[in-house]
């Protein structure tokens, strides 16, 4: 088989260039099917948001594409130069942090200087020399970015990077990999449930439904966006219905405080 | 009443305090026991509660351990035994290893011999020694191959469960950074499976010197079992005594080699580990 080097669409190939093209893939896990005959094209550079319910195939799609899974029909096509970060940091705990960045890569690449270099980007400078266990979940997070993003992608997988992340500790990694996509330019695929990320963060809003994709547009509020404001909301409103989320239950006030006497008795364990 | 009682509410204990996690106290504490048991053989036996045939003093046993090294040449009867233990060992410890890896890596290697090694590490060592000395007659050989033998299965084992225990998200991940084959066993899956490699190596040890006694009944001339033979046979207790203290000085001496290793392999573990 010739494995594409950077990236050979197979059929309909078109004048501009593609990151990513998926051909309806399809992928069935005993008797289910998960990924109904999808297809998908990503340009490079850009930034696309990939939503869905739990268990919607988001990160069967994601893993196909880093090349975990293989699809059971259909073709998709990738740039060699590609690299994951998964919803755990995933680091090995027995090599320093800085090893950890430059981990699989050989020869020049694989210094100090440029696992440090990757380090500073994301903050972590002064922990290069640290025990992965040392780390806080968002270092861990970050090193775990650096990691991806020292190989110089051209396709950047994120898979739910900041689901285990605390509400302040996902802002300022929302910003980074903002940031940091438009330094480095990769085209960027996030898998993620969270709608308010998506529309902050991405170019582009697919929705996942039934093993396809059932929504698709461009985001055009500019950067840096906020979580507030008419178009926000609105397109909130509509990415939620897409979900199946009624916005008017979402936003039912009946929240019955936890009882005092339960708080008390917690804390005194 | 105060406001915080009123509430209910308490100030939380630390469960263990800085001076209890360590310190100069810790190597005080562990000498204590092995010393009040020597304070009361002393006692016993210069009370005259206990017959010297039966039970030497702490005198009599040391003047017998100056006997041993200066005429009976105890020094050269260690090395003897130590270099079979360590020889023999090394063999089966290394044996185990590689299997436990290649067993805990490849399903083909589990599926050849797992069934066959846990057949063969519930048979008793004992059992083997006469079917030695009919194979390898009375030599060398078959003492430092008993001693290999049964180190090889404790140290399989654990390789063999610390290498399956290695987290699999961790090397799918190190799979999509390149890393592959034996830079992806001796980087990640060596270091990761160490608590386990360390645990078999501690029970190889600790065997290889349980099984230099069994093995050094057979046919001897030199040896902590030759000495503990002639003792037997001419009824000597504080050279018994002796070679027994020994032998307990060797499984120290293995115990802290293990620690030592520890320190130096898992550098990592610092943040991790309880204690």
């Amino acid at each position: 088989m010739n494995a594409p080097r950077n990236f050979l669409p197979t059929k309909n190939s078109t004048k501009t260039p593609l990151a990513v093209k998926v051909a309806d893939v399809s992928r069935i896990f005993d008797g289910r099917t998960v990924l109904d005959s999808l297809s998908l094209d990503i340009r490079p550079g850009e930034f696309v948001a990939l939503l869905g319910a739990s268990g919607s195939g988001k990160t069967t799609l994601l893993r196909i594409l880093a090349g975990l899974d293989a699809p059971d029909a259909g073709e998709a096509w990738v740039p060699e130069a590609r690299t994951v970060v998964y919803q755990e940091p995933r680091l090995v705990l027995s090599r320093r942090v800085w090893r950890n960045v430059v981990v699989g890569l050989s020869g020049p690449q694989a210094t100090r200087d440029q696992a440090v270099k990757a380090l500073a980007e994301v903050g972590l400078r002064e922990r290069a020399d640290a025990w992965p266990a040392t780390l806080s979940g968002g270092e861990a997070q970050r090193a775990a970015l650096a990691r991806a993003l020292v190989r110089e992608p051209r396709l950047l997988l994120l898979d739910e990077p900041f689901a285990a992340l605390d509400a302040l500790t996902r802002l300022k990694m929302q910003r980074l990999i903002r940031d940091l996509c438009q330094v480095h330019g990769p085209a960027t695929l996030l898998v993620t449930h969270d709608v308010e990320e998506a529309i902050l963060l991405a170019d582009r809003i697919l929705v996942l439904r039934e093993g396809a994709i059932a929504f698709d547009a461009q985001v055009s509020i500019p950067h840096p966006r906020e979580a507030e404001g008419q178009r926000f909301d609105a397109l909130r409103a509509q990415l939620l219905g897409e979900l199946g989320v009624s916005v008017a239950a979402r936003a039912a006030p009946n929240i019955t405080p936890i009882a005092p006497r339960h708080g008390a008795v917690l804390l005194a364990n | 009443m105060s406001e915080q009682q009123q509430w209910n509410l308490v100030q939380p204990r630390l469960t263990q305090t800085a001076e209890e996690a360590g310190g100069r106290l810790g190597f005080g504490r562990r000498a204590a026991a092995p010393l009040a048991l020597v304070a009361l053989w002393w006692g016993a036996t210069a009370a005259g509660w206990i017959d010297p045939s039966v039970l030497p003093g702490p005198g009599a046993v040391s003047g017998g351990f100056v006997r041993l090294w200066s005429e009976d040449g105890l020094l050269q009867h260690l090395g003897v035994s130590l270099g079979r233990a360590l020889s023999g060992g090394i063999i089966g410890i290394f044996a185990g290893l590689l299997l436990g890896l290649v067993a805990g890596l490849s399903r083909l290697g589990e599926e050849l011999y797992d069934s066959l090694i846990q057949m063969l590490r519930t048979i008793p060592f004992l059992a083997l020694i006469p079917l030695f000395i009919v194979w390898f007659g009375i030599g060398e050989a078959p003492k430092l191959l008993l001693i290999a033998l049964a180190t090889c299965f404790p140290m399989y084992l654990n390789v063999y469960a610390g290498v399956r225990n290695v987290d699999r998200k961790v090397i799918e991940a190190m799979g999509s950074f390149g890393l592959t084959g034996p830079r992806l066993i001796l980087e990640v899956v060596i270091p990761l499976a160490m608590p386990s490699i360390l645990t078999g190596l501690r029970y190889s040890l600790g065997i290889s010197v349980l099984v230099l006694v069994a093995a050094e009944q057979i046919n001897t001339s030199a040896g902590l079992g030759y000495l503990l033979n002639t003792a037997q046979a001419y009824q000597q207790v504080d050279v018994i005594l002796i070679c027994i203290a020994i032998y307990s000085v060797l499984g120290l001496l293995a115990d802290l080699t293990v620690r030592l290793l520890e320190k130096l392999l898992m550098p990592w573990r610092v943040g991790v580990a309880a204690r």
